[in-house]
């Protein structure tokens, strides 16, 4: 599941909003909202699992907390997209009468697994 | 070329040497020249890429077989100086029909002198891709909810 499909859960989103604003453990959590504490526990592995939060032994307790390359990773996905295509626009601006080349393979991540090469 | 600034938003700037009305000219006859080959939601190869230069109308693939893949509606479009193109492409890479489910692309082409040209764009409201960060953002009490979670999150960001 990605972080997209992972936040489509309404429970996760309102866990994910608790964990942005203060890092918290699964008790915390599970007493301000109306879900059973494995409930919680299963969501956090989902967020988890979707690269959105990571979780940290602290004594006895584990702390969950938002991990920031979730959302930066589509971030830099269009980064990488519009970089790659503003340097080809460059040549092509540049150079009257000539078509640009094309450009290198950055832009691959944007497949999904299973599409055409 | 790019730089952060909120996590929502891309930014991306160039400076050509070309006059404002060619290089506006050359971005939007000639998209599928320089757009990168891998963009691409068609089963086949890409024959051309065609904008259509008024507002209501798409950006359009066509591909080698003759299937389409229309992946932007043009919203504004105002040589020599504004295109503003929605990007109705979802994360996860297909074609996303809701528009309020959207993003938004705006390039700007500002005059430096006669022969030089810089090219702003900036791809905003990416959160609106995302099925949760809408309601998100209204299901969180403001006081404590959303600016403060945007702004941790930003802090985060930037940290």
């Amino acid at each position: 599941m990605d972080e997209w499909a992972a936040l489509g859960d309404r429970t996760r989103r309102e866990i994910f909003a608790r964990l942005a604003v203060a890092p918290s453990a699964v008790g915390e959590l599970a007493a301000t909202l109306p879900v059973t504490r494995p409930a919680v526990s299963q969501h956090l592995k989902v967020l988890k699992d979707a690269g959105l939060i990571t979780d940290e032994r602290a004594g006895a307790r584990r702390i969950y907390r938002v991990e920031p390359g979730g959302l930066s990773r589509m971030r830099a996905e269009l980064d990488s997209f519009w970089n790659a295509t503003l340097t080809a626009y460059k040549r092509a601006v540049e150079e009257p009468g000539t078509t640009a080349t094309p450009i290198d393979q950055r832009t691959q991540q944007f497949r999904h697994p299973g599409d055409q090469p | 070329m790019t730089q952060t600034t909120e996590p929502t938003t891309v930014h991306a700037a160039i400076e050509v040497d070309a006059p404002q009305q060619r290089a506006f000219e050359v971005f939007t006859r000639d998209f599928g020249a320089f757009k990168p080959p891998d963009h691409n939601l068609l089963q086949v190869p890409i024959a051309e890429t065609v904008v259509e230069t008024h507002v209501g109308g798409h950006i359009i693939d066509r591909g080698t077989d003759g299937s389409e893949c229309r992946w932007a509606r043009v919203l504004a479009y105002e040589p020599p100086s504004r295109f503003l193109f929605s990007w109705d492409i979802s994360p996860s890479w297909g074609i996303e029909t809701d528009p309020s489910r959207t993003s938004e692309v705006e390039v700007t082409f500002t005059a430096l002198d006669a022969g030089r040209t810089r090219v702003e764009l900036e791809h905003r409201h990416l959160d609106r891709h995302g099925d949760g960060w809408d309601a998100v953002r209204g299901g969180v009490e403001s006081d404590e909810g959303w600016p403060l979670y945007l702004d941790r999150f930003a802090a985060l960001l930037t940290s």
